[in-house]
C-alpha cells in the first residue's frame, strides 16, 4: 500500500468531500458553462467551495480539474491552457485546505468512445498524461481516475496517473443494467475491481451513477473482488428533472445513515457525488462521531 | 444457397467477418439483396436491441453488431442504388449549437446505419444552417438532433424555427434525444419524435419514414 494511503487509513475510515459542479452553480456558473475554466476566471469562487468541504469535516478533498483533459476541454480552452487549469485547480484546493485536508486531484473522463473509434488509445493516453503531470506539479497529493464509464479508458488514465509517483484512486459508474450494477460498457463490479487492481490503481471503487442504497450491493461485490482499499462516493439519490434542473431526492441524514453499512463493508474513503453538499459530509461526521 | 439463418445469427453475434462473406455468397449465387436486408439483417438488429433493453447485450455489443450490419450494408448497398432501391431514410445526425457530446450522438449513428438509414453525420456544436444545408444539398428525409445539457436543449428549438424560416420544415422528420430529453420537451419544440433510447431511436427513425 502506498505510505500516504497507509497514514491516511490509520485512524479508520476517511471522508472525503461532495460535488463540485453544483456547488458552483449556486455561486453562478450556469449550467452549459464550462465548471474547470473557473479555475482562472472564478478562482476566488472555486476556493469557497474547497473551503465548505474543508470546514464540514472532509479530511480529502478533490480538485475543479473533473473535465481538464486535452480531449473534453476542446473549444473551452486554448491547448496552452490545460496545464494551468490543472495546475490551478490543485493549488486552489491545497490554500483551502490549509493543511487540515489531503488534495486528491481530479481526472474524469475524456467524454469520447474508444470503441467507437472517436479517439485514438495514444491520443487518449496523452492527454491524461498531460493532465496528471499538471495535476502533480500544482502539488496534488494523490490522483482520483473517477466516473469512468469504459474500463478501457480508466486503464489508460491509470497508468499515465501512475507516471506521476503519486498514489492512484480509480473509480467507475455503474449505472446500467437491469439493477444498475454494471458500467455503461457492461463491466460488473468483480470485472472492474479486477481490472482497476491489475492495472496498478492504490484504491479502487464507485463514484456516482446511482444513490447510496445501491451502493451496498456494490460495495459488497467490490469488497470480494479486490484487496485494495475502497473509495466510495454516490450520488444524493436518482436526480428527476424539474423546471429544467436536476433535483436530487436524497437529505444528508438519510444518506448518512448508509455510511456505517459501507464502512462495515469495507469502505477506506466515503463521500458524495451529484446532489451531495457540504451538509452531507457534515452528516456523514456526525454519523460516524468525529 | 447459403444459410440465412448464419448470416442473422452472424449479425447478433457481431461476428462481421462472417456476415460479409456470407452475404458476397448469397449475393453471388443471386439472392435478392434486399431479401437479405429486410428478411434477415434488419430482423438480426431488431434481436441485437431487444437484447439490449433486456440487458443481456451493453454498448459493446450494439457497436459490434451494427458494425457487422454496416459492413454487410455496404456489400449490398450498390447494388440496391443501381437499380433504383432508395435507403430506408436518409438521416443528418448532430449535437446541436454549443453543446460538444457525441458518445450518445455516435451511438444512434451506428444503430441507424446498422439500421439500414444512410446516415449524414454532422459532428457537435452544429448550426441550423448546417441542418438546413443539409436537407436541401443532401435531400435528407430526418433530422435527428441530441443534447446532454439542459443548457443546450433550447438550441433543438432555435434549429426548428430555423427550419421553419428556411421553408423545409415539412420536408423533414426532426427526432430529438438526450439525457435531459423528454417527450413533454419534444411536443413543446414541435418535434415529430422523441427517444429514450438509442435502441428506440432506430424504431423512431423507422416510423418516421413509414416503415415498421
Amino acid at each position: 500500500m502506498h505510505p500516504l494511503i497507509q497514514q491516511l487509513l490509520a485512524q479508520g475510515p476517511v471522508i472525503t468531500d461532495g460535488a463540485w459542479g453544483t456547488q458552483l452553480q449556486e455561486r453562478g456558473l450556469s449550467l452549459g458553462e464550462f465548471p474547470d475554466t473557473w479555475n482562472l476566471t472564478h478562482a476566488d469562487k472555486v476556493a469557497e467551495v474547497a473551503r465548505a468541504y474543508v470546514q464540514a469535516g472532509s479530511q480529502v478533498i478533490l480538485t475543479n480539474t473533473f473535465g481538464a483533459n486535452r480531449i473534453r476541454l476542446g473549444d473551452h480552452a486554448a491547448a496552452g491552457a490545460v496545464s494551468e487549469i490543472n495546475r490551478r485547480g490543485v493549488e486552489i484546493s491545497r490554500a483551502a485546505a490549509a493543511g487540515r485536508a489531503r488534495v486528491f486531484a481530479s481526472m474524469g473522463p475524456t467524454g469520447k468512445l474508444l470503441m467507437n473509434g472517436d479517439v485514438t488509445r495514444d491520443a487518449m493516453g496523452d492527454a491524461f498524461a498531460e493532465q496528471a503531470r499538471a495535476l502533480a506539479k500544482g502539488g496534488a497529493d494523490a490522483l482520483v481516475v473517477e466516473t469512468m464509464s469504459d474500463l478501457d479508458e480508466a486503464v489508460l488514465a491509470i497508468a499515465a496517473a501512475l507516471e506521476t509517483g503519486l498514489p492512484v484512486v480509480a473509480c467507475m459508474v455503474f449505472d446500467s443494467g437491469k439493477d444498475k450494477d454494471r458500467t455503461m460498457m457492461g463491466a460488473t463490479p468483480e470485472q472492474a475491481a479486477r481490472t482497476l487492481t491489475q492495472a496498478g490503481a492504490d484504491v479502487i471503487g464507485a463514484n456516482c451513477g446511482q444513490g447510496i442504497a445501491g451502493f451496498v450491493a456494490i460495495a459488497r461485490r467490490l469488497r470480494a473482488a479486490t484487496e485494495r482499499p475502497l473509495w466510495l462516493k454516490p450520488n444524493a439519490g436518482l436526480p428527476a428533472m424539474v423546471e429544467g434542473r436536476p433535483q436530487y431526492s436524497t437529505a444528508p441524514e438519510e444518506f448518512a445513515g448508509y455510511v456505517p453499512k459501507l464502512v462495515e463493508l469495507g469502505a477506506a474513503f466515503v463521500g458524495g457525488c451529484c446532489g451531495a453538499r457540504p451538509d452531507f459530509i457534515t452528516a456523514i461526521r456526525r454519523q460516524l462521531n468525529r | 444457397m447459403p444459410d440465412l439463418k448464419e448470416l442473422y445469427d452472424a449479425v447478433v453475434r457481431g461476428d462481421a467477418r462472417t456476415t460479409q462473406a456470407i452475404t458476397q455468397q448469397a449475393l453471388a449465387e443471386g439472392v435478392d439483396p434486399l431479401k437479405l436486408v429486410n428478411e434477415c439483417m434488419i430482423p438480426a438488429m431488431d434481436e441485437v436491441g431487444r437484447r439490449f433493453e433486456c440487458n443481456e447485450y451493453f454498448v459493446p455489443e450494439l457497436l459490434i453488431s451494427a458494425r457487422a450490419m454496416k459492413s454487410a450494408l455496404e456489400l449490398v448497398r450498390p447494388i440496391l442504388t443501381a437499380r433504383g432501391d432508395e435507403p430506408m431514410g436518409r438521416v443528418a445526425i448532430g449535437t446541436v449549437r454549443g453543446d460538444l457530446h457525441d458518445i450518445g450522438k455516435n451511438l444512434v449513428a451506428s444503430l441507424l446505419e446498422g439500421g439500414g438509414f444512410e446516415v449524414i453525420d454532422l459532428g457537435v456544436n452544429v448550426a441550423p444552417e448546417k441542418f438546413i444545408a443539409t436537407i436541401t444539398e443532401k435531400q435528407a428525409n430526418i433530422v435527428a438532433m441530441s443534447a446532454l445539457l439542459t443548457t443546450t436543449m433550447p438550441a433543438m428549438k432555435t434549429t426548428i424555427e430555423g427550419l421553419r424560416q428556411a421553408g423545409v420544415r415539412d420536408k423533414v422528420k426532426v427526432l430529438i434525444g438526450g439525457a435531459p430529453i423528454t417527450q413533454q420537451y419534444a411536443d413543446e419544440i414541435g418535434a415529430d419524435g422523441y427517444s429514450e433510447s438509442a435502441v428506440g431511436a432506430v424504431a423512431l427513425a423507422k416510423k418516421a419514414m413509414g416503415a415498421g
